[in-house]
């Protein structure tokens, strides 16, 4: 029983990963909570359904494996260029109001978002097709499904990825700059607006990826699941200590295991306020979350 | 001559909105009283985001525990709506008080996402304490106020029942900001560390501003259940919170004719755009970041 519900809260815990390095990323360089991102999260997953029913009716309906990799390629990439549009339009010219501003422009955003998603797909849930291979392994009494081994794994890879990018190219290099301090970042002939952009196209990307792996684990999407996965992210990168990008990635598995581990001590209908009572406990406890921000 | 020029246009503009009953039809009443539940809870929430610069997120969520309160006073006990008054006031003051303990400690964005954090377990726990709040499906049957032996029954009843609380509420807000306790807070907006050297107790001040403006919340929340009759957890969600803040901001931060103005024109945009039917959310997320971007200081000018 328990070693099931690790099982899937880790899987969970992998995409609630995913979604929090978007959070994470962008409050490291902006100091800005984009409420939005957990909408970019939601369009990337309807995105992918149509991808995945797009190709379906091609010839690679007879190469599953192919058909999905490709449908995360399309759609991250088209919902990263919707992170990059989004900043450029609606935060940038707000850089310098305070606070308050964006974060009511990032709810503009994403009230925006949803009800757009809800007119051009409808307000009824939309389910998945069955593309994966199903089947899976035994572990004692636990099972773990392909799926799932597809998820942690591709999540990893795609941290794996990040890790590789931001610690050894020039790009990586002077993103940690701009976290650090923008100012003086701009100061040493680094292009500012360049390397924010360079954090919304990854964060979306990577928010997009999560938004298929959630479709395809529980096989339906609606239009208002960005909202509790986006605070759940949001929490999780709060928990890694915010703008600390691996403590992102161990925040989510750990928010995703405690979840999945507290909903079958206590009950799946409080696992929710289980999750907002972690989020206050470590803003007024831990406030710079587990492991420190950077 | 310019402050006589005041007097009439307040005069003009007080007549108007006595007799709007009578110009209009019971729909635009019923629009107008709902208006003014939103002028409530934006003077509420002014005085903690607009005159102390808290942002708090979550800010239905003491609305619905004052509705709540005087749902389950009212269906229960079955007291009036003079008795499940001052019960929701106090019980939405002790929370907001609750809510703003660990939320004083932090700052900024800290902050918010608490206050964000405590609204959405309250609505949850409307949703999932069925025992006591009959989950999803809600509470049904709060019975109208009474004063003495007149009913509240029609549409216009309501309207000047309402616009009775936005006078005084109003009032009150307006005195408050002038007394020292106002002038403390904005002190605190503007720098907190320079209003503590000058002799401002902060933390009593900012656990005043939660108690204040989230006792308003509550009669706001109060009136609401005996209005409708009827309240479910849909109607006190993070959106709503969201709607409350921004007729704070476009109001100018403090500004309590701005805050009025502008939660009249937050109320009515969603019945102006019906027309428009499934678009026009989508329209209203469109409009508050055209807002931000080009009237980042709200709508209305704030007089210096």
């Amino acid at each position: 029983m328990f070693l099931q519900q690790l099982i899937n809260g880790l899987t969970l815990g992998s995409i609630y990963a995913l979604i929090a390095l978007g959070y994470t990323m962008v409050y490291g360089i902006l100091e800005f909570i984009n409420f939005a991102h957990g909408e970019i999260y939601m369009v990337g997953a309807y995105l992918g359904l149509a991808m995945m029913y797009i190709l379906n009716n091609t010839f690679l309906s007879h190469n599953p494996l192919l058909l999905i990799s490709l449908t995360f390629l399309f759609s991250m990439l088209a919902i990263a260029g919707l992170g990059v549009i989004i900043e450029k339009v609606a935060y940038k010219p707000l850089r310098n109001t305070g606070r308050l501003v964006p974060l009511i422009t990032a709810l503009g955003i994403s009230i925006f978002l949803q009800n757009a998603v809800m007119i051009i797909a409808g307000s009824e849930k939309k389910s998945y097709p069955q593309l994966f291979p199903s089947g899976g392994f035994n572990i004692g009494d636990a099972r773990i499904t392909y799926l799932q081994i597809f998820i942690i794994i591709g999540s990893i890879l795609l941290m794996l990825l990040l890790n590789i990018f931001i610690k050894n190219t020039k790009l990586g290099k002077a993103m940690r700059a701009t976290a650090q301090d923008r100012r003086t970042a701009s100061l040493m002939g680094i292009n500012v607006d360049k390397i924010i952009s360079t954090t919304f196209f990854i964060g979306s990307a990577l928010g997009a990826a999560a938004g298929i792996m959630v479709g395809m684990y529980y096989r339906e999407v609606n239009f208002y699941m960005g909202y509790l996965s986006g605070i759940k992210a949001f929490t999780a990168a709060v928990l890694g200590g915010i703008g600390n990008i691996p403590g992102a990635m161990f925040g989510g598995i750990i928010l995703g295991v405690l979840e999945s581990v507290g909903t079958g001590i206590i009950s799946a209908e409080y696992k929710d306020i289980f999750a907002f009572t972690i989020l206050i406990l470590v803003l007024i406890f831990k406030p710079s979350g587990l492991f420190g921000k950077t | 001559m310019k402050k006589y020029g005041q007097k009439v246009k307040i005069i003009v503009v007080l007549a108007a909105v006595f007799i709007f009953p009578l110009l209009t039809n019971s729909y635009w009443t019923h629009i107008a009283t709902l208006a003014g539940v939103y002028i409530i809870l934006s003077l509420g929430l002014n005085i903690i985001l607009g005159f102390c610069g808290i942002l708090m997120l979550g800010y239905a969520a003491l609305y619905g525990i004052g509705a709540y309160f005087a749902a389950l006073a009212s269906t229960n006990l079955h007291l009036s709506f003079w008795l499940t008054l001052p019960i929701s006031f106090l019980a939405t003051l002790f929370f907001s008080v609750l809510a703003g303990a660990p939320a004083i400690r932090l700052k900024g964005d800290y902050l918010a996402i608490v206050t964000l954090g405590f609204g959405e377990i309250i609505r949850l726990l409307f949703n999932n304490l069925d025992v006591v709040t009959n989950g999803p499906k809600g509470i049904r049957g709060i019975a109208h106020p009474e004063f003495f032996s007149f009913k509240f029954s029609s549409p216009t009843h309501f309207y000047y029942l309402v616009l009775f609380f936005v006078l005084a509420i109003a009032f009150f807000v307006y005195k408050l900001k002038k007394s020292k306790i106002g002038k403390a807070w904005f002190a605190i907006k503007e720098d907190e560390i320079a209003a503590q050297s000058c002799g401002i107790d902060t933390t009593y001040m900012k656990f005043l501003a939660f108690a204040i403006g989230g006792g308003i919340a509550g009669i706001a929340g109060c009136f609401y259940a005996h209005w409708i009759g009827f309240i479910s957890p849909e109607s006190f969600t993070f959106y709503e919170s969201v709607l409350i803040v921004s007729m704070v901001v476009l109001g100018g931060m403090g500004n309590i004719k701005g805050c009025i103005i502008s939660a009249i024109i937050l109320s009515l945009l969603p019945e102006v755009l019906r027309g428009f039917q499934s678009y026009r959310m989508l329209i209203f997320g469109a409009l508050l970041v055209l807002i931000m971007i080009f009237k980042p200081e709200g709508l209305i000018l704030k007089k210096k």
